[in-house]
């Protein structure tokens, strides 16, 4: 089994399944959203905080899922600090992509995120590497719209 | 001698022959199929019986005054007439629906929808399977009928102690439940159940989906008003389900659905019924599924359900104790009277993650709720893996499984 399952239970996966960075909460929030999968129970929370401007400065995310679900929210936090709401919604998007075709982007920060391309063959499995994701692009969408009104 | 042949009653190997699909391979591995609860496999003579109809036989039923319209209305309510002799009612009493779920809808759109009152309560328990609650709170919903759910123990039994609470203020009506937990494995005990409710003035449905695979189903025995299950998981095709009703309470119920063959007269201003079971069952039938199921319910009684519930038993206790030996390894249910349906959970590993490990080794068990969410609450579970196991499932199967499990564990560890 170690040879096949390599696809999908990368060595990444499953290091940030088992110890996740960024699992908690912060102290000041200034966007959140909750995702849930009714199917499995996997239930998920992430926030983010930019003070004033539009440069996340913190992430956390609070999973119950599966280690594909919990290393997909942790992943998310290394892609979004530092950087501005309206490039996060575009690489959610990539993210996302790759989930649905199998395709890696060619876009830099996908060298890490490339682990989860394998689970495109898993359809049922899709929901749980694109949950904390989905949850993120509502976060900021509302993020963004405080800012701008 | 394998080990698979030397189970009692049953010869395993000659069986797994009738079924083409358990020679495939899945991710390079033997397939190890171990979610029959969800599905069954499907043996050679329910393909070949259904292709000949095709070939052969086909038009459609009760209509044509031609030959092939004939012999398909022939073959078609042949196959009324072995579920019948299956369940050991009349043919008047058995109804072609879908599935067990359209089954259910049926009697709580009719039934629910006539014969119960608002002030009346329904009691389900609490390890029915979405299809034996939710239509049921959609008819509390339409017509203040109240819903009551009894307890099951910690065991996986129905709560006797509830039960009686329950039915304390002779409201329940109908207790409709579940012949087998699809999760727990649990057999309830019908005989007992009926006899309880028909005391307290309640007639019972009772969802054979799971059950119906493993035992002998004797309605006229069991007592019961409403019996319904699905032809799928009864090793014959998707898309054919059976109502039973008992006569008088069919011939009571108004139809479910309206449109050609439920009739008995029809003119632009009104029309007039036909009688059970062409009642229930408007448009052009699941014609030759409904053979199919035919095909399947011979296959089956050829086998015997003395072979069948004996290989179960075998199965079933040595899956318990085969997995109970897997450290953080835990069965849900513990029920007396169970059957070969194991769910169980893993510490620290996710039920998806440990289906879809399995799966790598070609081992196909479900993972999730099961379509039993309240349930899994009352277990304080999100979701579980599932191993459950038909005709054709080996003990050495199970030894792969837990070897599987084995192997899983170390990818987490």
């Amino acid at each position: 089994m170690e040879d096949t399952v390599e696809d999908l239970y990368q060595q990444l996966i499953m290091e940030r399944a088992r110890a996740p960075h960024y699992a908690g909460r912060l102290v000041r929030i200034d966007g959140e959203a909750e995702g849930d999968n009714p199917m499995c129970g996997d239930q998920v929370h992430v926030m983010f905080a930019s003070g004033d401007g539009d440069v996340v400065q913190e992430f956390a995310h609070q999973t119950r899922g599966c280690a594909i679900c919990i290393a997909s929210a942790d992943l998310l936090g290394d892609v979004v600090l530092g950087r501005h709401l309206d490039e996060i919604t575009s690489t959610v998007d990539a993210f996302e992509e790759m989930i649905r075709t199998g395709t890696r982007p060619t876009r830099s920060e996908f060298d890490k995120l490339a682990a989860f391309a394998g689970v495109h063959a898993y359809r049922s499995r899709r929901r749980c590497a694109t949950l904390a994701w989905q949850a993120a692009r509502s976060a900021i969408i509302r993020m963004m719209e405080a800012h701008h009104g | 001698m394998s080990v698979a042949t030397a189970l009692p009653g049953l010869d395993v190997e000659r069986i797994r022959e009738d079924f083409p699909i358990l020679a495939e391979r899945v991710h390079e591995k033997p397939l190890v199929y171990l979610d029959s609860a969800a599905s069954a496999q499907k043996p050679r003579v329910v393909m070949d019986v259904m292709a000949r109809t095709m070939e052969k036989q086909y038009a459609n039923v009760h209509r044509g005054l031609h030959w092939l319209s004939e012999r398909c209305s022939d073959a078609y309510e042949g196959a009324r007439d072995r579920v019948a002799r299956f369940l050991n009612a009349e043919r008047e009493e058995i109804v072609f629906v879908r599935n067990a779920t359209e089954a259910i809808n049926l009697v709580s759109y009719t039934f629910g929808h006539t014969a119960l009152e608002p002030g009346n309560a329904v009691a389900v328990s609490q390890m029915e399977h979405h299809a034996n609650l939710v239509p049921w709170q959609m008819l509390r919903d339409a017509r203040g009928i109240e819903l009551r759910i009894v307890r099951v123990t910690e065991a996986g039994e129905i709560d006797f102690g509830d039960l009686e609470r329950v039915f304390a203020d002779r409201r329940v009506k109908l207790l409709a439940i579940t012949h087998m937990s699809n999760v727990l494995g649990t057999y309830t005990p019908v005989e007992r159940l009926v006899a309880f409710a028909h005391a307290h003035g309640a007639q019972v449905l009772v969802d054979g989906a799971q059950a119906v695979v493993h035992r002998r189903v004797d309605v006229r025995a069991l007592g019961v008003d409403f019996y319904v299950f699905s032809g799928h998981k009864l090793y014959g095709p998707t898309g054919i389900g059976v109502l039973y009703g008992k006569r008088t309470l069919l011939q009571s119920m108004p139809p479910f659905l309206g449109g050609g063959d439920m009739i008995g007269s029809v003119s632009y201003e009104r029309s007039t019924w036909a009688e059970p079971p062409y009642r229930f069952e408007a448009g052009t039938p699941a014609i030759v599924e409904a053979i199919g199921l035919g095909a399947a319910i011979d296959y089956i009684e050829a086998i015997g359900f003395d072979a069948i519930a004996t290989h179960e038993r075998v199965l079933t206790d040595h899956a318990l104790r085969t997995l109970s030996d897997i450290s953080g390894l835990k069965i849900i249910g513990n029920a007396q009277d169970r059957g070969g349906i194991v769910a169980f959970t893993l510490d620290r590993i996710h039920a998806h993650d440990v289906a879809t490990l399995l799966d790598k080794q070609g081992i196909a068990v479900r993972a999730g709720h099961h379509c039993a969410e309240p349930l899994a609450r009352r277990f304080g579970v999100d979701s579980t893996a599932r191993a459950s196991f038909g005709i054709y499932t080996t003990r050495s199967e199970i030894d792969l499984l837990a070897a599987g499990i084995e192997r899983l564990k170390k990818v987490f560890s």
